[in-house]
């Protein structure tokens, strides 16, 4: 039990977390709108014509790798092991794609900015992604695909 | 318009920036807070804490602001059924977040951290967007503030 916990990192994973509640916060009071990364994704793109005005959701959805570089730039080298392998990558993206637009958010948009606002239907769709995330998880480990 | 559209930038860079930060843009860790029965990494929770307490605060204030700061009314999900679609498109995502490591926030952030993974991933997934709007049902034009993202 000792090193379960080993690589965490609580702390700048709550320093962190402070900046993305605080990036939503600004889009919600400054701007009115949810940060829900999947449908300001949908919208820049052009996949679909609700939610934000086009303009404000491309200019978010520029920042996010802008915000990661800034982070490269000022404090060193981002960790992101790609380990997945294409396959995982190419089907995973299929499913998160179709998925999040099925169930109107993802991550940000339920698990953060629905959660805090105690929305019935955030709370659905966050405890229904997390099963399925910890149990896909663990089918693939399970079957030796991954981890 | 400008003053929003720089409220939108920063928003999105502070957003990428506090992935960066958290460990987020990292799937290995993602998977390793979904690897729940395995060598369980719950820095995770922490990020999701941590964004939960300004958004809870921004909800109260929002509450008493007439208008937003740069926008003209707040024009937020209304719809509340617990429908089908809700419920198993956020299994499906579940699943793809499971089997990549990956949801769509990171996936985006990490192009400019890991460009070539990320843009297969961003890739497949405005693909799967765009299946979905195919396959949907005939295009009924819901009231537009329940079409919003949540």
């Amino acid at each position: 039990m000792g090193d379960v916990f080993a690589n965490a990192m609580p702390v700048q994973g709550l320093i962190g977390g402070l900046m993305i509640g605080t990036a939503s916060a600004i889009m919600l009071l400054g701007l009115g709108r949810i940060a829900g990364v999947s449908g300001l994704a949908a919208r820049a793109t052009g996949i679909t014509v609700d939610g934000a005005p086009r303009p404000l959701a491309i200019a978010f959805v520029v920042g996010l790798p802008l915000g990661a570089l800034l982070v490269a730039l000022i404090l060193g080298p981002v960790e992101a092991r790609f380990e997945q392998g294409l396959a995982a990558l190419v089907i995973g993206g299929l499913v998160v794609g179709f998925g999040t637009r099925l169930g109107s958010g993802c991550t940000s948009g339920h698990g953060v900015c629905g959660m805090s606002r105690l929305s019935a239907r955030s709370l659905v769709a966050t405890a229904s992604f997390m099963v399925t995330g910890f149990a896909t998880v663990a089918v693939m480990k399970a079957l030796g695909l991954g981890l | 318009m400008k003053r929003a559209i720089v409220f939108a930038l920063i928003a999105g860079a502070l957003f990428g920036a506090g992935l960066a930060v958290s460990g987020m843009a990292d799937p290995q860790r993602v998977r390793g807070f979904l690897d729940l029965f395995g060598a369980w990494d719950p820095t995770l929770a922490f990020v999701m804490g941590g964004a939960l307490i300004p958004m809870a605060i921004a909800w109260r204030i929002q509450k008493r602001m007439p208008t937003p700061m740069a926008a003209e009314r707040f024009p937020l999900p209304t719809a509340r059924d617990l429908d089908p679609r809700l419920i198993g498109g956020a299994a499906l995502f579940g699943i793809g977040w499971g089997i990549a490591g990956l949801c769509p926030g990171p996936a985006i952030a990490d192009l400019a951290i890991a460009p070539v993974p990320a843009a297969t991933f961003v890739a497949a997934m405005l693909g799967g967007m765009i299946l979905h709007r195919l396959l949907a049902a005939a295009p009924v034009k819901q009231p537009t503030l329940e079409t919003s993202n949540v």
